[in-house]
Parts: structure tokens; C-alpha cells; sequence
């Protein structure tokens, strides 16, 4: 079968039980089983191939400008790590299905299950680091639901947390290891990279590469001090926690230092992090295992503890400690599963897997009884069981170790771990199973029915099996591993029995073993003084660091972002002075090219009204209405200021939109209060001032810089004078530019004006849909109001001058293409003579005969100029290709006709429908339908009596 | 001339006052023009990316003014790959919008949607640096007017924030805008790199300022440390599909970054060198880390995801900020990657809020729960760049491109850090909103998938967006090699300016 599909078929088999369950929860099990027996009969037929020595490969191409490919490889280390997982993840799923109780959704669980069980054959199975990571982080990924499987525990859902964010941040530092590493060979398929080990080990990048992947490896496999999330992680379901701790996901760590040993291996750098970090988590876990009253916990401290003892092997880089570790990983495998899973079953049955209120199970649950004393002997490493042989070679290796010029300290720390191994091995046994029979369990004992039984039997078989005939049944599988791992040439010399003569080893062993069960007979004094020492509690450790970082986080972000505008102003204007004024800095700056003009008078008096006005607004700004009107008198001299600059265009724009405006805001200031408040400090006012300032200097600096400069280059206005009339038809290049020359960018405009009216009416429409309405009519003017709504003159003078405004609008519409005017100005014109009948006559009577909805206005304004257009494509010219000519009818002057004007047209009407609707939407929250009111404006219908005198005309 | 090429920014622009004038009272006509223009828009702009894919530049020159005189449209790899990144986007979010009803619940969504729409793709169409700007001022109030879209008085607030601090930002582009032609002459890209590249090394001061006055700007739209104040509260107040539109409007600012930084004031420009390497790299390292950090700290759905867009947004400047061939390749995958993941993180946000509010709090298990926490799993994973989704691979694009600069060191700490931030701000959100809830009593016991029985009926058209939308992803995912490889072209493409200038220019050798 080919690897992709051995890899692939977790995956796809994840689907079924999430949709199978509806089918009950046999068929969901069945369905995750299928799969994985699929899988593990596809790995199963490449064995000849992977015990001839040889790998097998399969590869495709992902990701190949990065080098990640999806390239996978089976060897005898990939061979024996997938079996494992597919393997025990059959029986871990028969056990489940008889384990999860009917509320539990099984669908997910299994789901989730092939998920991390894909991720983890895809780990070993890969032949990219890359792809591995990628499968790497998944199996953190999947094992966060497994984890948390049971929502509704809080430690499930801290375990789960817990060991994303330790797995997971190990992960990163993983990534950047192996891109480094990558970097080195310059591939990142594990095949070249195992190639290059003098490479790699002379690289002055290899120590960062090695401390970052092993990072990832020993979060993973938790080792010191990252162990302390694998005991949390015993939240979950029994089933995952077997799965997870004895064969699969805290083996992945292992299982990469294993991969990586051939090239990383040999160095004192090496020896000094592995075999140490190694060797304390091994002591470390065996002491905290001897004294946890959690059956899960002593077993999962335990697995730290074993996992730390296969660590230290992989350390020791010699050939032979390889091999041993190889051997070891499978026999814990075995009996490790299968103690977990009679916890589980004692739990489920006995209702509690709380030591203290367990003991004399044998009587009760006989078979139970069996598989759990069998596995934990041989976990204690007694003959003739498969924990003893491995652990025997384990001490021959440690025996002939130095560590940094001590002889005996290696030696000495192995034996007193093994010796806290072999006690609380012999406590698992001796106070669950032994002892007399209580009557005050939980549950009501008894052994569990096949289904759950057998998996772990099936286990605990293999470690007698191989324990007695170790050479025949697990030799071959061992020695194709450890070849793998070694990476070539010779395995050392090494036999797999039970009797080895009277080595140093044994003795250690045999000590262990007595000093086991002289601790066991202790425990009660032992737990008493250990319960004395003072010692770190990883999880309140742990957890008080995430609620600071978490509180912390929220502090910086909350007080970084806390909503002050005109701090954030601030910042802004700040860092633009500061980057604008290195960037200055950074260049020259050439002579100036043009002469300083002397000022005459009334540029002066334009000058000095800017200056007042804008200082008066600096000092009134926190009365609106005084602000208001001395930005139009800003505005006024800024009109001016372009007619005195000869562009008269540019002043008629300005002085109609300021009129506009001014009105619209005028309007907008019924929706606040007359005064703004004091917010700010006086130091933060200071500050801002001071901010405004400088950057108001360094913009004026800019443009007196640019005014004071001809154009490095010549200009394309140049060719817009020169083309308006030949190519534009029109003798305004303003115009032109505007309608013709740029009219794209009109186009553009005169959208953002029709979105900006359809904003204020969304805005006045959800204001005035709310209670702010009421409280807008109910108001009281704070302020006495003009006596007369409807001055008799002011009604009579709007609605005359009404036809001849819209004649001057029509009037500078039409002369606009040669002449100053235009659409734009035009179109400003006719909205300001409307607004004077809506000002004078109120906004009742001007609505009642008002025929054409705003919205509407603007929408044919734009479709109006995109059609014009798109007239040109029919020409076969692109859009907005302007055509024009001239015609004579007797017996009128020859004139111009041009598309130029339909599409200035557009323009005049979104620019009316534009004004008017912001209008209408600003004024109307006094307008209710069916009263047409008698007030101007509608501002407040609520003015006293007095003003109805003034009646309308 | 093919006039396909104005298709992207006329369509909407013909659509949205259509549906303004003639069905501004019926939801449906609105939905059905709004969609069926959406798709339309989709296929047109995929045409369009799938001729500019040769590497071939076209150019549109609009009132058949020629160039520089006139202003253009000029479709490349780069803005084919932007068009239909946009389209693609759009079409589920709007989907979205209408599934959930959010577009009934306030006045013109459609028809400021397709304005929104044609000022995008104005933008990535554009060869006139002042054309440019009209076009952000389109998407800008269109964006405003999407914002506020229902109202209440968070939005508002909000609103005012985001409207003001872009409009600073718009008169910053005035100033930029007004220096540059004051200097050149002219505003038309090709044109601008021409003469930029020819000024004389005396008088590049003011181009100098220019030049960064520009970049600011986009910075601002781009969300970049510390011009990115405006966004948090605008897109966590947002009704959230439109802030999931606006997942495409930070990459305006990163495209348009790319555009000008590579064509106009492209690393051999002497007269601008040296302007953004001091300060671009770290402020987008920043980016990064108060993004990771404020996911972490939020304590409301639409921030978290709001943040989430920030931190995406830091990675890609950070790719962008070198400007190598190799890096801005990977900017590129991870572009078209982090739009798509944000938009989906904001749906979902919005699937969780519409049914048991804005606070990440525990609650009750909701209707459908199981989906969408399957979903938020799958947002969470895609946005911190973790596998199996095209985070994790465009997260190793950035990284393998920067390993050979000076500051990989600290490249590589932050992303890698601020990805853990990330994923411990998701997993306690995540579980908070998905499993603590289980805790409480009256549990209710759910299955994947499983009909809910409380609740009114949901329609299942939110989904279908949100689906679509990680179905992106996961092709972005599977397709990563010739992804990349389209990458690289562009970023090819990008480096060798000369036949764009040479095609808007007329000036190639016939």
C-alpha cells in the first residue's frame, strides 16, 4: 500500500464517525476501526522490504519553492514507530467503544482520535522536516480536543490548554531549529539531511538548530522541567490518555531525536542536554510517581519518568545505548498501555481511581487484577517480564558512563530512579489490587466485559512473550530500528536475554528492587516527609504565568487602545513629523529657482484675516456656532485668495461649497449642544498644541520649499494647455481637465459626494430611529429663538429668486467648457436654491413639492456619467472618450454640442441629489409624515406661539 | 483595446446607483442584482488575472488620453492577483451578509457594498498616483457608510474614530501627492518611476519626503504600528461581515506599498534609498506583537478577531518591509492567506455573536454548536498560522525569505512568539466559548452537526459563506506549489518594472 494512502487513511477515516454517529455508536467505532486496520495491514505488507533493510518511498511535489514537499519514507524506525500507533490505536479503539458512556459524543471522540493518530504516522512516516513540522504541530493540535475532550471538566479544559500552549510554543522553537538545520544542508529532506552529519555538527548554527529542536522534542515528550503538562493532560478520557502517553504523542519526541541522531548525536553539547535533561527527568518523575494517590497521576509521572530514561539512552550517543533505547520504547509501549488501560477499567468499575480508596480489587475483579500485576512488574523491571531486560542493558549502559569526570554519579542517580520505580510499580499493585476487600467503593467492582479486557491482555501477553523469548519475537524488529536509528554500518554487539551473568547491572537492579519494596512498606512515613518539603506546584506556576501574560496583555492593549481620538491623532501626527523630518534630512536640498515676491496689500489683509480668524477659532472652538462661522470666514478668504491667483474656477468651487457646507453643518448643530465640554487636561492641551505646531510648521516649510522651486521636470500641463481646445473642445482647461483630461477621476468624485449624502441620511435615519428623536423634540433651547420662522420678505425674495438661480446655474453649466463654471459649480448653484425655499418656506412645504426622491437624483447622476462613458465603447474608444462637434441651425449661432456636457450633467445632478438629500436627512427629525409643518426648517416645532403669527405667504 | 478591463470598477459603479434609484424599497431585486453583479464581478476579474498570468501588462487608457497625460488602468500579475482575491472575497461575505439578514438591517447596504467594491478595484487597477487617491476616497466613505450600517451607539462612536483618523491620513495623501507632482510633474506611475529615477542627486529632499509621506499613508491603511489606532474598535463595531470585507482593505495599503515601493521608489532608486529600512522592519515586528497580544487580551469576539487582522497584517509588512524578490513572493501567498482567514475569523465571530453576544464568556451551549466551533477551530488555526491550513506554509514562506537578513534573529522571534501569543489568546476564547459553557448547569448534550432544537430555524446560507471561505483556504493549502510559484512570477514581475513603464509609456521597442 502506498505510503500516501497509509498516511492519508486516519484523515479521511476521521470523517466517518463524525457522520456515523447518527448510525449509532457501533457503527462510528467499526468505521474508526476499519480505517486504522486498513492502515496498519497496508504498513503490514511492506515488511520485507523494511526487514531486508531497505526504505520505501513515495513523493510528490507540495511546496517545492520552499522545499516542502510531501516526500515520505519507511524505514525501520518509521516502521516500528507507525506500528506501534496503528497498532495500539486498534485496541485503544475497542477499549473506547466500551469505555465512553452513552453521553459521551462518540462521534467527536473518534474523530478526533484518527486525526491525531494520522498526524502522528505522518510524523514518522515523513521524509521532509517540514512536512514534519506540519504533522508535528497537528498532533498538538488534535491532542488540545482530545484533551478536552470532556467540555465540561475545568481541568480538561486546563490540561487541554495547558498542553497546546507547552507542545505548541515547544513546536515553534521546533520550526525555527529546522529551517535552520535546512539551512545548513540546504534541503530539508531528512534523507540528504542525514547525509551531512560533519556538515551540520562543524556548522556554527548547529548549537541554536539543536537547543531549538530539542525544544520541540522535549515539550513533547516532557521532559524537565516541561513535564508537568502530561500529568494534567490525564483530564482526558482513559482511552486517549493510554493512546497519547504510552505509544503515541509524548513518543514523538523520541521518536525525533531519534530520527535526528545519526546527524545531531556525538557531540559533547549533545551528551551534556540529552543524557542530563534525560537523567533528571527520569529521577525527578520516579520520585513524584511514588507518592501520587491519582492512578492516572503515579502512572503519568511514570511515563515522565520512562520517557526521561529512554532520553538519557538517546544521550549517551553511543550505538549500543540506541539500540537499547529502541528496545525500551517498544516494551513501555506494551506494558505502559496496558496499565493505563486497567486504570481505566478500575475506574469505570470501581467508580474512584483514587489509591487511598482502592485495595483488595482482587478478589473482585480477578482478570483486571492479572493484567495490572504482569504489566507493573514488568514496569518495575522484575524477571522475566519484558521491563526487566530492557532496563538491565539501561544500567549496564549507565554504568559505564561518565558524567563531566564523575564515574559513579550517573550510575548512582539510574539506581535510586529505578529504585523509586520498582516502589511504586509495587504500590500500583499492592494498593489497588491487595490488601483486604473494602465496602465503601464508589461503584460496585467487578471485572468489565471482553471488549474492554482484551486489548490490554493482548498486551500484557506480548510482554511476557518477549520478555522470554525476546531474541525471537522482538530481536528482528529491534535490530531493523535500531539500524535505522544508528543510520547504517554495523549494529554493535548486543543480546537480548534474560541472564547475562553477574553484572554490575544486576546488582543495581537487585538493589532497586529491595530498596522498592523496603519504600513501599515505607510509604506512609516517606509520604509524610514529602508532603513536608517544599516544592513548586507547576500548574499554579503555570497557570499565575498565563493570568499575568493574559492580564498584562489586556493591560497594554486596553491601555494602548483606549479610544482618544486625539491621542491617536497625536501619535500619528508625531510619527509623520518625525519620519518626514529624517527623510528630509536624508537628501539634499537644492537652491531655490524662483524669486521671492513682494506682497501687496490685499494679498496682506487676506493674509492677516486668516491668521485671526483661525486664531479666533483656536481660542472659540468650544463655542460650535462661533466656530462654525469663522471657518466660513476661513473659507471666504481661501476662495478669494484663488481669484486674486487668477483661478476663477477654483474660487467659484470654493465659494459655493463653502456656502454648502456651512448650511449643512449649520443644520448638523441642532443634533448637539451649543458648547463643547472641557475633556482633556490642561498638560495634554499643552501637549497637543505643541504637537500641532511643529507639524503645522513643518508643513508650511514644505510648501514654501515646493513654492520656491520651478518642477525638475517639464509638467504634463503643459500638454493639457495644448490639447484642451484640439482634443477637448473646450477652451477651460479646468474643465477639461475636469470632464475630459481627468474625468475618470470626477467620476470617482462625484461617488464619494453621493456616498457621503447616502451616509449622513444612514446616520440621521438610525439616530432618529432611536430615543434620541424624543429627546432632540423635547429639547429646550438653551438659547432665545427668532420670533419669526417665516420672515413674509424672506419667503417672497427665495421663491423669486428661485428660476433666476437655477438660470445661473444653467447659465454656468453650459459656458462651463470654455469659460469658468461647470457642472460641479452648477450643480452646487441649484442645490443652494432649493435649500433657500427649504430655509425660507420650511421643510414641509418644500418637501411637499418636491417630486424626485434624492437617492434617486444621485443614482441617475452617476449612471447618467457612467453611460456617457460607455457611449465611447460604441465608438470603439475607451471609457469616457469625450467626442464633440459643432452644429448650425439657422437661425440660431452655430454652437458646440459635446458628451463632455452629458457627462458634466452627471456630475450637476449627483452634486444636487447629493446636497439635497444630506439636507433633507439633517433637517427632517422635526418632520413627522402628515404634518406639514408651518415652521422653517422644522427646527423646532415646539417655538412658542408668538412665531405662528408670522404666517407664510 | 479590450474593454474588459474597466469591467471591474464600472459594473459596481453602474450597479450600486441602479439599485439606488429603481429598488432602493425591495430587498430582494437589491439582493439579486448585488449577488448577481458579485458573480459576474468574480468571473470577469478571474478573465482578466488569467491574461495578465503570462507576465503580459495591459493598459487602459481612459478618454484615450495616452499616457502620462491621461489617466490609465494598468492590469499586471500583481492587480490580476488582487482582483480576484477581492471578487472571491465579496461573493461569500455578501452571501453572508444576506443569509444572516445584516443587510436589512439598515438602509443601501448593497448599494454602498458595490461602491466599496468599485473603489477596490479602482485601487488595484490604477496606474495615476492621484487616481489613487480618489479611489481610496471611494472606498474610504463607502466604508464609513458599511461601518455604521445599522448603527447604535458603539458603531457611531467608533465611526467617528475611523472616519476622522483616514481622513488625517487622506489629507497626508494630499500633501504627499502635491510635494510629488511639485517635484515630477506628473502623477502617473510609469511616468513618476521615469523621472524619480532621473532626479538629480542635489534635490532629492523633497522627493524624499514624498516618497515617505506616501508610504505613511498607506501605512495607515495597512494598520501598521503606531498608524494603526483607527482599526480595532472600527472593525470590532462593525457589523461583522463587513468587517470581513474589510479584511481586503488593509491589503489596499500593503498593495499599494508594493506597487509604489517597486516601481516608483524601487530599491535602486538612489534618490530614495535608505528611507524605509530603518523604521519599516521594526514598526512591523511591533505590528505583530500588539496584534498577538491584543488577541490575547480581548475580551470581546469582534476585537479578538480585530486584532487577529492586525497581527496577519504585521506578518505581511514584515515580508513586505524587505523588499527582496524572494520575500515579497512569500508576502504574496501570505496576503491572498491572511485575507481569507480574517474574513473567516470575523463571519464566525459573527455566527457566535448573533447567537450569544459580543463577550467571551462561557454560555450555554448555542444552537449549532458543534459547527461552529468546528469552524472557529479552523479560523483560529488558519489566523495564528498553524497546520494543516495555509497560515502554517505562508508563516515558513516568511521565514525561509528573511533567514538571510540581519535582523532574522529578531524575524523569527517575534513571528514564532507572537504565534504562540496567538494560539494561547485562541485556545482560552475558544474555550471559554465553545466547552466552558458545557460546565453550566442544564447541559444540553450536542453532537456535531446535530439539528438544534431551541432557537428559530437559521438559514443555512451563513454557513455556505463560511464554508466557501475555508475552502479557499484549503486549496490555497493543496495548490501551495504553483500558489508560490504565481507568487514568484509576480514578485518577478514586480522587481523588473521596466516593461510596465515601457507598456504604460508607449515607449517599448515594437
Amino acid at each position: 500500500m502506498s505510503l500516501f494512502l497509509i498516511a492519508a487513511l486516519p484523515f479521511l477515516g476521521a470523517v466517518f464517525p463524525a457522520l456515523l454517529i447518527r448510525a449509532g455508536r457501533n457503527a462510528a467505532a467499526s468505521a474508526a476501526g476499519f480505517t486504522t486496520l486498513l492502515a496498519f495491514v497496508g504498513l503490514m505488507l511492506h515488511i520485507p522490504a523494511v526487514f531486508r533493510g531497505d526504505t520505501v518511498q513515495a513523493s510528490i511535489d507540495w511546496l517545492p519553492a520552499l522545499g516542502l514537499n510531501a516526500n515520505f519514507f519507511l524505514d525501520g524506525l518509521g516502521f516500528l514507530f507507525a506500528a506501534m500507533i496503528l497498532g495500539i490505536g486498534l485496541l485503544i479503539i475497542l477499549y473506547a467503544r466500551f469505555y465512553l458512556s452513552r453521553e459521551d459524543p462518540m462521534g467527536q471522540f473518534f474523530c478526533y482520535l484518527l486525526l491525531f493518530q494520522g498526524a502522528m504516522v505522518g510524523i514518522v512516516l515523513s521524509d521532509n522536516i517540514l512536512l514534519l513540522l506540519v504533522f508535528w504541530e497537528l498532533t498538538s493540535l488534535s491532542s488540545f480536543l482530545l484533551i478536552g475532550y470532556w467540555k465540561h471538566l475545568p481541568e480538561g479544559r486546563q490540561g487541554a490548554r495547558m498542553a497546546l500552549a507547552v507542545t505548541g510554543s515547544g513546536g515553534l522553537a521546533m520550526i525555527a531549529g529546522m529551517l535552520m538545520l535546512g539551512h545548513i544542508v540546504g534541503s530539508y529532506d531528512l534523507s540528504v539531511i542525514l547525509q551531512n552529519k560533519d556538515a551540520i555538527q562543524a556548522s556554527p548554527l548547529y548549537l541554536p538548530a539543536l537547543i531549538l529542536i530539542l525544544l520541540g522534542c522535549f515539550t513533547k515528550s516532557a521532559q524537565f522541567p516541561f513535564h508537568f503538562w502530561l500529568p494534567h493532560a490525564m483530564a482526558a478520557p482513559t482511552p486517549v490518555s493510554a493512546y497519547l502517553h504510552s505509544a503515541t504523542m509524548v513518543k514523538a519526541g523520541l521518536f525525533l531525536m531519534a530520527r535526528l541522531w545519526p546527524v545531531l548525536a556525538g557531540t559533547p553539547e549533545w551528551f551534556y542536554i540529552v543524557a542530563t535533561t534525560g537523567l533528571v527527568t527520569m529521577l525527578v518523575g520516579a520520585m513524584i510517581a511514588l507518592f501520587k494517590d491519582d492512578l492516572k497521576a503515579l502512572l503519568a509521572f511514570s511515563t515522565v519518568s520512562h520517557l526521561g530514561l529512554i532520553t538519557m539512552l538517546l544521550g549517551f550517543g553511543t550505538k549500543i545505548a540506541a539500540v537499547v533505547a529502541v528496545f525500551h520504547i517498544i516494551n513501555h509501549a506494551t506494558f505502559k498501555a496496558a496499565l493505563f488501560m486497567t486504570a481505566g477499567i478500575v475506574d469505570h468499575e470501581a467508580g474512584t481511581r483514587d489509591i487511598k480508596r482502592l485495595g483488595g480489587l482482587r478478589h473482585l475483579m480477578p482478570v483486571t487484577f492479572a493484567i495490572g500485576t504482569v504489566a507493573a512488574l514488568s514496569m518495575a523491571g522484575i524477571p522475566p517480564l519484558n521491563g526487566f531486560l530492557s532496563k538491565e542493558m539501561m544500567l549496564e549502559e549507565a554504568a559505564h558512563t561518565t558524567w563531566y569526570g564523575s564515574a559513579l554519579l550517573v550510575p548512582v542517580l539510574v539506581t535510586v530512579a529505578a529504585l523509586f520505580s520498582a516502589a511504586y510499580s509495587f504500590r500500583f499493585i499492592a494498593h489497588v489490587f491487595l490488601g483486604p476487600k473494602r465496602d465503601d467503593y464508589p461503584g460496585h467492582p467487578h471485572d468489565p466485559n471482553t471488549g474492554m479486557w482484551i486489548g490490554p491482555a493482548f498486551l500484557v501477553t506480548l510482554v511476557v512473550l518477549i520478555g522470554l523469548a525476546s531474541a525471537k519475537i522482538a530481536g528482528p524488529l529491534v535490530a531493523t530500528a535500531a539500524g535505522a536509528v544508528i543510520g547504517g554500518g554495523e549494529l554493535p554487539y548486543y543480546s537480548l536475554k534474560l541472564w547475562h551473568g553477574l553484572t554490575p547491572a544486576l546488582y543495581m537492579s537487585i538493589v532497586a528492587v529491595i530498596g522498592g519494596v523496603v519504600f513501599l512498606a515505607l510509604h506512609a512515613q516517606l509520604t509524610r516527609i514529602w508532603t513536608a518539603l517544599p516544592r513548586p506546584e507547576a500548574k499554579q506556576i503555570f497557570e499565575a504565568l498565563v493570568r499575568a501574560l493574559t492580564r498584562t496583555a489586556r493591560v497594554v492593549t486596553d491601555g494602548l487602545h483606549n479610544g482618544a481620538l486625539t491621542r491617536y491623532a497625536a501619535i500619528m501626527v508625531t510619527f509623520t513629523v518625525i519620519i518626514g523630518y529624517a527623510a528630509y534630512r536624508g537628501g539634499t536640498l537644492g537652491a531655490a529657482t524662483r524669486e521671492m515676491q513682494t506682497a501687496g496689500l490685499l494679498p496682506v489683509v487676506g493674509w492677516f484675516a486668516l491668521v485671526v480668524s483661525t486664531l479666533f477659532i483656536v481660542a472659540k472652538h468650544r463655542n460650535r456656532l462661533v466656530a462654525l462661522v469663522l471657518i466660513g470666514v476661513v473659507g471666504l478668504v481661501v476662495s478669494m485668495a484663488f481669484n486674486y491667483l487668477s483661478a476663477p474656477d477654483l474660487a467659484l468651487t470654493q465659494i459655493s461649497v463653502e456656502v454648502v457646507t456651512i448650511i449643512l453643518m449649520l443644520l448638523a448643530l441642532n443634533f448637539m449642544p451649543k458648547e463643547t465640554p472641557v475633556e482633556t487636561p490642561l498638560p495634554t492641551r499643552l501637549r497637543d498644541g505643541a504637537i500641532s505646531v511643529v507639524a503645522g510648521l513643518g508643513a508650511g516649510g514644505l510648501i514654501y520649499a515646493l513654492m520656491m522651486r520651478d518642477f525638475a521636470f517639464p509638467t504634463i500641463s503643459d500638454y493639457h494647455l495644448a490639447n484642451s481646445y484640439k482634443g477637448g473642445g473646450g477652451t477651460n482647461v479646468v474643465n477639461v481637465i475636469l470632464v475630459d483630461f481627468r474625468g475618470y477621476d470626477t467620476f470617482g468624485e462625484i461617488i464619494v459626494l453621493g456616498i457621503a449624502a447616502m451616509v449622513i441620511f444612514a446616520l440621521t435615519e438610525a439616530v432618529l430611529n432611536s430615543r434620541v428623536r424624543a429627546y432632540l423634540l423635547n429639547r429646550k433651547p438653551d438659547l432665545p429663538q427668532a420670533g419669526d420662522a417665516h420672515p413674509l420678505m424672506m419667503v417672497v425674495a427665495t421663491r423669486v429668486m428661485m428660476p433666476l438661480a437655477l438660470m445661473v446655474a444653467a447659465y454656468i453649466f453650459f459656458r462651463g467648457h470654455n469659460l469658468p463654471g461647470g457642472g460641479f459649480i452648477a450643480g452646487l448653484i441649484a442645490a443652494i436654491a432649493i435649500i433657500m425655499q427649504y430655509m425660507a418656506s420650511g421643510f414641509g412645504w418644500a418637501t411637499e413639492r418636491q417630486r424626485y426622491p434624492y437617492h434617486a437624483i444621485i443614482g441617475s447622476g452617476v449612471l447618467i456619467a457612467a453611460a456617457t462613458g460607455m457611449g465611447a465603447w460604441f465608438n470603439g474608444m475607451p471609457f469616457l472618450t469625450s467626442a464633440f462637434g459643432y452644429i448650425h441651425w439657422e437661425p440660431l449661432e452655430e454652437f458646440e454640442w459635446a458628451t463632455a456636457a452629458l457627462f458634466d450633467l452627471g456630475v450637476f445632478l449627483a452634486v444636487v441629489g447629493a446636497v439635497l438629500l444630506a439636507l433633507e436627512s439633517l433637517s427632517r427629525f422635526a418632520w413627522q409624515p402628515g404634518i406639514s409643518s408651518e415652521h422653517a426648517m422644522d427646527i423646532n416645532p415646539a417655538r412658542d406661539e408668538a412665531a405662528k403669527t408670522g404666517t407664510e405667504g | 483595446m479590450d474593454h474588459l478591463l474597466i469591467a471591474p470598477v464600472v459594473l459596481p459603479a453602474l450597479v450600486a446607483p441602479f439599485i439606488i434609484m429603481a429598488v432602493r424599497h425591495h430587498i430582494d431585486l437589491q439582493r439579486i442584482f448585488s449577488v448577481a453583479s458579485a458573480v459576474l464581478l468574480a468571473a470577469i476579474s478571474v478573465t482578466l488575472a488569467a491574461k495578465a498570468a503570462d507576465g503580459s501588462v495591459y493598459v487602459y487608457e481612459l478618454g484615450d488620453w495616452p499616457a502620462p497625460f491621461g489617466i490609465v488602468l494598468v492590469l499586471d500579475r500583481l492587480s490580476g492577483m488582487m482582483i480576484v482575491l477581492t471578487a472571491l472575497l465579496a461573493l461569500p461575505v455578501l452571501l453572508y451578509a444576506i443569509g444572516s439578514g445584516w443587510d436589512t438591517r439598515g438602509s443601501n447596504f448593497h448599494a454602498l457594498f458595490q461602491f466599496q467594491l468599485m473603489g477596490i478595484m479602482g485601487a488595484f487597477l490604477t496606474g495615476d498616483a492621484f487616481n489613487l487617491f480618489v479611489f481610496f476616497e471611494v472606498l474610504l466613505i463607502a466604508s464609513y457608510g458599511l461601518m455604521i450600517h445599522s448603527g447604535g451607539t458603539r458603531r457611531f462612536q467608533a465611526g467617528v474614530q475611523y472616519v476622522v483618523f483616514n481622513l488625517l491620513g487622506s489629507t497626508l495623501f494630499l500633501f504627499a501627492l502635491g510635494t510629488l507632482y511639485a517635484v515630477t510633474g506628473t502623477l502617473n506611475m510609469a511616468d513618476l518611476a521615469v523621472k524619480v529615477a532621473q532626479t538629480p542627486a542635489e534635490e532629492t529632499a523633497l522627493l524624499r519626503v514624498a516618497a515617505v509621506l506616501l508610504l505613511l499613508v498607506f501605512a495607515i491603511k495597512a494598520a501598521l504600528l503606531p498608524l494603526h489606532f483607527w482599526l480595532p474598535s472600527a472593525y470590532a463595531n462593525a457589523p461583522m461581515p463587513v468587517a470581513a470585507l474589510f479584511a481586503i482593505m488593509t491589503k489596499v495599503g500593503a498593495y499599494s506599498i508594493l506597487r509604489i515601493y517597486t516601481l516608483v521608489f524601487g530599491p535602486e532608486v538612489e534618490a530614495t534609498n535608505g528611507l524605509t529600512q530603518s523604521w519599516l522592519l521594526p514598526a512591523a515586528l511591533l505590528t505583530l506583537l500588539a496584534g498577538a497580544i491584543g488577541v490575547l487580551g480581548s475580551r470581546k469576539l469582534g476585537r479578538l478577531a480585530a486584532f487577529g487582522a492586525i497581527s496577519s497584517m504585521g506578518t505581511l509588512l514584515i515580508a513586505i518591509s524587505l523588499f527582496t524578490p524572494a520575500a515579497t513572493a512569500a508576502a504574496l501567498y501570505y496576503l491572498v492567506h491572511s485575507t481569507l482567514a480574517a474574513a473567516l475569523l470575523f463571519l464566525v465571530a459573527d455566527l457566535v455573536i448573533e447567537r450569544q453576544g459580543r463577550w467571551i464568556l462561557p454560555q450555554l451551549p448555542m444552537p449549532q454548536t458543534g459547527l461552529i466551533s468546528a469552524l472557529f477551530f479552523a479560523a483560529a488555526i488558519a489566523l495564528a498560522g498553524m497546520p494543516p491550513l495555509s497560515g502554517f506554509l505562508g508563516k515558513l514562506l516568511v521565514l525561509d525569505a528573511t533567514r538571510n537578513d540581519t535582523m532574522a534573529t529578531w524575524i523569527w522571534g517575534v513571528i514564532l512568539v507572537g504565534s504562540l501569543i496567538t494560539i494561547l489568546g485562541m485556545a482560552r476564547a475558544g474555550s471559554q466559548l465553545f466547552w466552558k459553557g458545557h460546565g453550566l448547569p442544564q447541559e444540553t448534550a450536542d453532537e456535531p452537526g446535530e439539528v438544534p432544537a431551541v432557537a428559530a430555524p437559521v438559514a443555512q446560507l451563513p454557513f455556505v459563506a463560511c464554508f466557501g471561505l475555508l475552502f479557499g483556504l484549503v486549496v490555497l493549502t493543496v495548490f501551495a506549489g504553483p500558489a508560490t510559484r504565481y507568487a514568484e512570477a509576480t514578485a518577478a514581475q514586480l522587481f523588473t518594472p521596466t516593461a510596465y513603464i515601457e507598456t504604460v509609456l508607449g515607449t517599448e521597442a515594437e
